[in-house]
């Protein structure tokens, strides 16, 4: 799960880390009452859950509350990458000095958090990464450990000549792996680490993603979701148990297992379709979980049939057959259905669905070509 | 033969008295396995019963469980909240595999339980894995055991259904598995494709492995390269995800696009230039499989 700027640097703060002051505002008059409190120049910044927001324009310097009402009057309600910006933070301007990058992420290879450090700051840190690799400092942290003393030390010696900067520099990198433990994350990023003139150092962004996985003994951080930076059929699908990414082709999929979904998607494309969505029914279903399937899956008005991939070792084929059956009649499905079903209770499955008027098949490139043609206008 | 597990696998389940612990040790046990104890802190005592009137005695802690059973395999039931914990017990009780099941745990907890384990030298599968199963020995996990067969193949996946529409296309060509392992859908998993293809190219019976990647990570790419400098044996593989959009996980934790590293695409790529034939489709798998093995 993504967390907004502002939410970050509350965590940030909390883990003592010196970030400057903001608030949210959602209307221009509240930003330029926010701005006109701090009085001097602000930054009126997008809370989005994308990166590039100051290439799409929605990070901006105003030089006194009335320009901040301005810039938030177009920032406001603008879209970056498809998603709508819904809320700003504003920020007193800092004097920046210089620049630099600071993160950490869990690391696939090492399987430990692997911290990314670099005195050039404030740019995609992917593309320094390749371009530039030598001007990264990377260290992967022992999780019996922590980050000790001497490794934060090593990273901000890194960064800074002035000692009197390494030393802030460090206690900061120590405070962020506890920021980034104790708030359950998979990413922490500080981009950019500013020096000002005055020779402290600041953290004026920040952001975060937090394992999905850590959210059940985190409420204050579930409580972080913004829902309203998802489609409402991905938020609908959470709260059924279900996995679900929405994409904009035609034939909707319904599977159950992630690498059988993906496979499926896969082969919707191979006969020349376009997949309407991932969708994991998960492993126990029971029947209410293909219903609130089905009934996301209709919701996409683009979907044009609908494909059922089952393959049953935990899941009962019948549990996911009586589900079908009970959606169809609860529920008024316009698009055909066509369903692939085999593995555990086939026979039970296919008895409750020819009842019911349905056919199924048992292989899966037979129902998915079958899908492809129906969505593709054919009988 | 057979890797990880076989007829001396001496089990211990961890949460046999949960809702899918106890469904899945029968199943198990009905496959033929070796079930030895079970483990549930607070039900130390009471008895297990099985199919056929077999019966498992459940223990409080894992050093009990071992000490009186002699187990040297373990496979976790338990919630989420306590895997990474039941993990870090199993790795200290002197059981040689640990085989975590349960979905979702907290990756910084597995981070700590992965390097505690390896320091034991204890051999941990998944978490989030449907574990293995040697047709015709033992299974360890969920795999359907009417799909598999006995045979040359040996499957290494990051999936649990899509193992079982492989395995099921194998099965009904007649080509019979060895040992069937999936390795789970996390970002930080205990045994890893090149562990497994190590243990597949020691073992006499496999002739042929068949891997079965997904999105995200380096894994395969690795693999791939582990395929091209250590392996005799053919390999040939699928990629799920190609149609997968950047950025979003779909389904397994792991399974993400990180800006453009981890694309089916790329590990597609490094799979051919490795040697290993890639199958645009599950079905596609049969003949390549059949063609190297020729």
């Amino acid at each position: 799960m993504d967390i907004h700027e502002y939410q970050a640097k509350e965590r940030f703060r909390a883990a003592g880390i010196d970030v400057p002051p903001g608030e949210i505002a959602t209307t221009p008059e509240e930003a330029e009452t926010i701005a006109a409190g701090y009085g001097g120049t602000v930054v009126v910044k997008a809370q989005v859950h994308s990166g590039g927001r100051g290439k799409a324009g929605g990070v901006r310097l105003a030089k006194d509350a009335a320009e901040a009402k301005e810039h938030a009057t177009a920032i406001l309600g603008m879209d970056i990458k498809g998603l709508t910006v819904e809320k700003v933070l504003v920020t007193p301007a800092e004097d920046i000095d210089t620049e630099a990058y600071v993160g950490v992420l869990m690391d696939r290879k090492k399987q430990a958090a692997t911290f990314m450090v670099s005195a050039e700051g404030g740019v995609d840190i992917e593309h320094v990464a390749h371009e530039t690799p030598e001007l990264i400092r990377k260290l992967t942290v022992d999780p019996r450990y922590g980050i000790l003393p001497h490794q934060a030390f090593w990273l901000a010696n890194f960064l800074y000549d002035d000692p009197k900067l390494i030393k802030q520099a460090s206690k900061i990198i120590a405070q962020l792996y506890d920021a980034f433990v104790n708030s359950g994350a998979s990413m922490a990023e500080i981009n950019p680490l500013i020096t000002t003139s005055a020779g402290e150092v600041k953290a004026i962004d920040a952001k975060m993603s937090i394992d999905d996985s850590e959210l059940f003994r985190r409420p204050d951080v579930e409580a972080m979701r913004d829902t309203s930076s998802e489609p409402a059929s991905e938020v609908k699908a959470r709260e059924a148990g279900l996995s679900y990414v929405k994409l904009d082709g035609d034939v909707g999929c319904c599977v159950n297992g992630a690498g059988l979904a993906m496979a499926t998607m896969d082969l919707v494309k191979y006969y020349g379709g376009e997949p309407a969505n991932f969708l994991d029914i998960g492993g126990s279903s029971n029947p209410d979980k293909v219903v609130a399937a089905l009934e996301i899956i209709t919701s996409d008005p683009n979907v044009k049939a609908i494909l059922f991939n089952i393959f049953g070792g935990i899941t009962r084929c019948d549990d996911v057959a009586r589900g079908i059956v009970e959606a169809t009649n609860r529920i008024d499905i316009g698009p055909p259905i066509v369903i692939r079903l085999t593995g555990t209770n086939e026979e039970l499955a296919l008895e409750i669905l020819s009842d019911a008027g349905f056919s199924a098949y048992t292989s899966m490139d037979a129902v998915v070509e079958k899908a492809v043609e129906l969505a593709a206008g054919g009988a | 033969m057979s890797i990880f597990i076989d007829n001396d696998t001496k089990l211990v389940v961890q949460g046999i008295t949960g809702r899918d612990g106890s469904f899945h040790t029968l199943q198990t046990m009905e496959y033929g396995t070796n079930v030895v104890a079970g483990v549930t802190p607070g039900k130390g005592g009471q008895t297990f019963e099985g199919p056929n009137g077999q019966t498992v005695p459940i223990f409080n802690a894992m050093d009990e469980a071992v000490a009186e059973t002699g187990a040297n395999t373990s496979v976790i039931f338990v919630p989420p909240a306590f895997a990474a914990g039941a993990v870090l017990e199993a790795a200290d009780s002197g059981v040689a595999l640990v085989v975590a099941i349960t979905e979702g745990v907290p990756v910084l907890d597995m981070a700590r339980a992965h390097v505690f384990a390896r320091d034991k030298g204890v051999r941990v599968l998944g978490p989030n894995c449907p574990g293995l199963i040697s047709p015709g020995k033992a299974k360890v996990g969920i795999l359907p055991g009417q799909i598999v067969t006995e045979g040359p193949i040996g499957l290494v996946s990051r999936s649990g259904t899509l193992t079982y529409e492989a395995v099921f296309q194998l099965t009904g060509a007649g080509l019979g598995q060895t040992t069937c392992v999936g390795i789970g859908g996390d970002p930080l998993i205990g045994t890893n494709f090149i562990d497994c293809l190590e243990a597949f190219e020691a073992d006499p019976d496999t002739k042929g492995v068949v891997m079965l990647g997904e999105i995200g990570g380096t894994d395969e790419q690795e693999a791939a390269a582990y395929v091209s400098d250590h392996m005799s044996k053919p390999v040939v593989g699928f990629i799920a995800g190609q149609t997968a959009p950047p950025g979003r996980r779909m389904g397994h934790a792991g399974a993400i696009i990180s800006g453009s590293a981890g694309t089916a695409e790329e590990k597609m790529k490094a799979f051919e230039e490795n040697g290993i034939a890639v199958a645009k489709r599950p079905a596609d798998l049969v003949g390549l499989i059949q063609d190297a093995l020729n």
